[in-house]
């Protein structure tokens, strides 16, 4: 299987994304942004960090990278998209999955262990994990997920909410809201499901020495679906 | 504008430096000269009034490639790795202007160590406050916790450990002292050492604007009532553009054109310029009209004196030019050549063709002031005794609960999760613990690092404190199974011109040296602040030291969580009760006299090691150094974050419970082993003289105390979480 990670001027997870990925069998190509043309690959990551120092608003700049343009054509046509966290936020200021990412409730920077409840299993990222709840990473500023009530239920009525925050037991409350999303909102799909962004850092959870292995089960079950 | 006199008084000199000035010039210096020699004189740049005591820091040792005298230090982690380290002050700014103060710190530390060719993999810090009821304390922690997470958030480094207090000491003057651990190939370390004839003065990175000017003349005074005047004095972060130097300085260093580099931080281009050509023993020129500015209209006295960050200067070999200024421009940094190496041994700048600065290289470096200042040996104070019935209706939980809950001694969760301490993907003992730890990405190896200080202790006796602050890194880092290595050291204190204050600063040094010496953990960088203090009102000094160590095998990594239950509980090191300047004496009798705990270093190496070999034979469980709040505390903490009870009984000493409990004597550790390994622990133990008491056995979910007071686990972790998030959310 081949990925590719995008790195953008201040992108700093690209290179663990790109040891998760290699660890769990994927032959995988740093991508700079100022390139035009995408690798082949079967999976393409956009890393978190602070593309382009955050400025303006998270993830906007980069959304115009010169890259960018054969990853939503890549998307378009079907592709495998991943946004990690600036990721994820640069996903949504390209239009590719809807909503937008607001500064974290409590205005603190945020860095901790998270559960999260897969929400839908009929899509490539998810399908054939066998448990309902992942104790993930979460290491941001701007994660509160944000979109109008129409959009709410569009995403709910197209099944796009891929995880929310909960508890140990997958209990959806308040309380275990990190930072204020609407409904607990961890990450979202688009209407088709290839593409997947979402604030928590499976790649920081590969190895029993580090925060948890629920990312290594992530990874593994992600490249078998892949195949 | 004309020189005399009382121009050089307002930029900090003094009538006889100005004296020698112009003697060394043979002439009178002209403004742009006078603000190169004011930059290059202050306190913070010229160590003046510490150079002479600092001489006596023990600084070689085995594993040192590197000790002071350049960017930072550097240790050998064996197999071709090396750490490159150094701590570094933020005081001055962080107190007029929190955010960039603390955030520019974290950049000028980094910058530190990535300058000698090392990627920086963890950063620690070292933050004091005044008063939790001071109005300004609140807001000033909030701003410093801001800058430093916004900083290093953004370059994508962990901060894996720190420090923080509250002391009314700190009122009118927060400490915020940085640290960066950066990793690199030992035959790929960069130095600032200029070398070679015509070979072309490069700038990289940020634009030159108006900030900072005089940041470090300001880093060298007393606050007054002015200090709101004082905010341009504070540089402007930004951290994405460092982000962008390192990863250009990085990739340019990877080939082999560098031959010397030099990052801008107090003094800017003045002092870089300066040191690079002081090194090599050789002359600079620039010409101020190739450097790139940010606003227009800069004069040469701006240009130099300027502290804008995020800035480099690199002597390159020639014809290299056009091959680094691709990498540079692929990172969409500036990039100009502003001169060459020259044999003059001057530093000669022109600007719009005329020469406005020509002054002898050794004027500015070697001929520096070098002050023996006065200073006041501190007496050991005397012991106190306490009485009977002051300790008697004390209930033992009830001083536990409160000593969790103090400011000192809570958790800091609400300050460490605001900084990202997993990203890079090696971090192994988060925040919490009693050090962090990072891996050595792809090898079994790890490293530990921790940073402390003891101001009560150097305050109530500067010399045992000074000991005692390294003997407590020693400590930190052997609880996590680390060998400690080396160390590099930030000495906060007063004004040097006060007799009391320049003591202290002598007496913690002459302390740290005797404990460096001894316990072999070297000094290989650091920092200086003194003038910490508003009008006549100093600071307890507050050396920090920042210790680092290395696991040979990160597996082996040991850490303060209790395991399992049935599993028992030793305190190694003998504990006399000295109660005398510990949490207990100042919070619960409001005792602020007396001596701080006796440092005997022999015990501490012997005690340290032997803990080592226990660990190397896989006999711990867990470990945690016993420090504020006594055994008690240290067990407490234990339970909290393993989440188990205890079973405890006093040993049958002569001293009393609250003496045993509370007292704060060093050189001790709590350790959990396995019941079955408690006859191979004990022959070790006892084969190496270290002395050991059986405290107890690991149990469900309660403190259980000598079979008649108990509490849950869950109560005292909310006393001991609790505090600060309350007082952050008031």
């Amino acid at each position: 299987m081949k990925s590719s990670v995008i790195t953008f001027p201040g992108s700093n997870c690209d290179r663990d994304m790109d040891v998760a990925l290699k660890k769990f069998g994927f032959k995988n190509k740093m991508v700079w942004h100022a390139d035009a043309e995408l690798p082949k690959s079967d999976l393409v990551v956009l890393p978190g960090g602070f593309s382009y120092g955050d400025y303006l608003r998270c993830g906007s700049m980069a959304s115009k990278s010169k890259i960018m343009q054969s990853v939503i054509n890549f998307a378009n046509a079907g592709g495998m998209v991943m946004g990690i966290c600036n990721g994820f936020q640069i996903l949504v200021e390209t239009g590719l999955v809807p909503g937008v990412l607001l500064r974290n409730k409590y205005l603190e920077f945020i860095c901790k262990n998270v559960f999260v409840k897969i929400n839908d299993k009929k899509n490539k990222y998810f399908k054939n994990v066998h448990n309902e709840i992942l104790e993930f990473h979460i290491a941001h500023n701007e994660g509160n997920y944000f979109c109008t009530n129409d959009q709410l239920k569009e995403i709910e009525d197209n099944n796009q909410i891929a995880i929310n925050y909960c508890d140990e037991n997958g209990k959806i409350e308040d309380q275990f809201n990190p930072n204020g999303s609407i409904k607990n909102i961890a990450g979202i799909f688009n209407k088709e499901k290839n593409v997947l962004g979402m604030m928590p850092h499976p790649e920081r959870m590969i190895d029993t020495s580090l925060s948890g292995e629920d990312g290594s089960l992530f990874f593994k079950n992600l490249i078998n679906n892949l195949k | 504008m004309i020189v005399n006199e009382q121009v050089a008084i307002d930029h900090g000199l003094k009538k006889d430096e100005y004296a020698k000035i112009c003697e060394l010039l043979k002439r009178t210096p002209n403004i742009t000269e006078l603000g190169i020699f004011s930059a290059m004189w202050n306190e913070h740049c010229s160590y003046k009034s510490s150079r002479l005591h600092l001489k006596k820091l023990p600084t070689k040792g085995k594993k040192v490639i590197q000790g002071p005298g350049e960017n930072a230090g550097v240790i050998d982690i064996e197999d071709n790795d090396a750490i490159v380290f150094k701590i570094e002050s933020h005081n001055h700014p962080s107190f007029i202007e929190p955010y960039q103060g603390a955030a520019t710190g974290v950049g000028g530390i980094m910058r530190d160590v990535f300058t000698m060719g090392a990627r920086p993999i963890a950063n620690l810090n070292s933050i004091h406050f005044g008063s939790p009821q001071h109005k300004k304390t609140k807001n000033l922690l909030r701003g410093v916790v801001h800058g430093i997470g916004g900083y290093g958030n953004c370059m994508g480094v962990p901060t894996i450990a720190g420090q923080t207090s509250f002391d009314s000491s700190y009122n009118g003057n927060i400490l915020v002292n940085a640290m960066t651990l950066g990793l690199v190939k030992k035959d790929k370390i960069f130095y600032s050492k200029a070398a070679g004839l015509n070979k072309p003065v490069i700038y990289v990175g940020s634009k030159t604007g108006r900030d900072g000017i005089h940041g470090a003349s300001m880093a060298s005074a007393s606050f007054d009532e002015k200090i709101e005047e004082k905010k341009p004095t504070v540089q402007v972060g930004d951290p994405f553009t460092e982000k962008l130097l390192l990863e250009a300085c990085l990739e340019l260093m990877a080939g082999d054109s560098i031959i010397a580099i030099q990052d801008m931080g107090a003094a800017g281009l003045t002092s870089s310029s300066i040191e690079m050509a002081s090194k090599g023993n050789l002359g600079i020129e620039i010409n101020l009209n190739k450097v790139p500015c940010r606003e227009t209209k800069m004069t040469p006295y701006e240009i130099m004196l300027s502290e804008s960050q995020e800035r480099m200067l690199i002597v390159l070999e020639n014809g290299k030019e056009n091959q680094a200024k691709k990498i540079f421009d692929k990172w969409n940094l500036d990039f100009a050549v502003i001169g060459k190496t020259t044999k003059s041994k001057k530093i000669e700048l022109y600007f719009d063709e005329e020469k406005v600065a020509d002054i002898p290289v050794n004027a500015l470096v070697e001929n520096s002031p070098m002050y023996d200042r006065k200073w006041k040996k501190t007496k050991l104070p005397k012991k106190n005794k306490i009485k009977k019935e002051d300790i008697k209706h004390l209930k033992i939980i009830d001083v536990l609960k409160k000593i969790l809950a103090n400011p000192n001694v809570c958790s800091k969760e609400w300050i460490w999760q605001q900084y990202d301490h997993t990203v890079m993907g090696d971090t192994i003992q988060k925040p919490g613990g009693d050090a962090g730890v990072v891996r050595v990405h792809g090898t079994d190896k790890a490293v530990a690092a921790s940073v402390d200080s003891s101001a009560v202790y150097c305050w109530a006796h500067p010399l045992t404190g000074g000991k005692q602050v390294v003997c407590e890194s020693f400590r930190n880092l052997i609880s996590v199974g680390a060998k400690p290595i080396a160390i590099t050291n930030c000495l906060n204190f007063g004004s040097p011109e006060n007799e009391e204050n320049m003591g202290e600063f002598v007496e913690c040094v002459q302390g740290i040296s005797e404990a460096s010496e001894y316990l072999k953990f070297p000094v290989v960088s650091g920092n200086v602040s003194f003038y910490n203090q508003t009008k006549e009102e100093g600071i307890k000094p507050t050396p920090a030291i920042g210790g680092v160590g290395l696991i040979k095998d990160y597996k082996n990594m040991i850490n303060m969580e209790f395991k399992e239950v049935d599993n028992l509980v030793l305190v190694i090191g003998k504990t006399e009760g000295h109660i005398d300047q510990s949490l207990f004496a100042r919070t619960v009798l409001d005792e602020k006299n007396g001596p701080p705990p006796e440092v005997n270093l022999f015990n501490e190496k012997n005690n340290g090691e032997t803990l080592l070999k226990l660990i190397d034979n896989n006999l711990i469980k867990s470990a945690h150094d016993v420090s504020l709040g006594g055994i008690i505390t240290a067990v407490a903490k234990m339970c909290i974050k393993g989440k188990k009870g205890i079973n405890i009984n006093k040993p049958k000493y002569l001293i009393n419970e609250i003496e045993y409990f509370f007292a704060e004597d060093q050189s001790r550790y709590i350790l959990e082993i396995n019941k079955k390994d408690f006859k191979k622990v004990a022959d070790i133990l006892n084969k190496n003289a270290v002395h050991f008491d059986e405290l107890g056995t690991i149990s469900e979910n309660e403190l259980y105390i000598n079979d008649k007071t108990k509490v849950t686990i869950d109560e005292l972790s909310t006393s001991n979480k609790s505090w600060l998030t309350n007082y952050m959310s008031k």
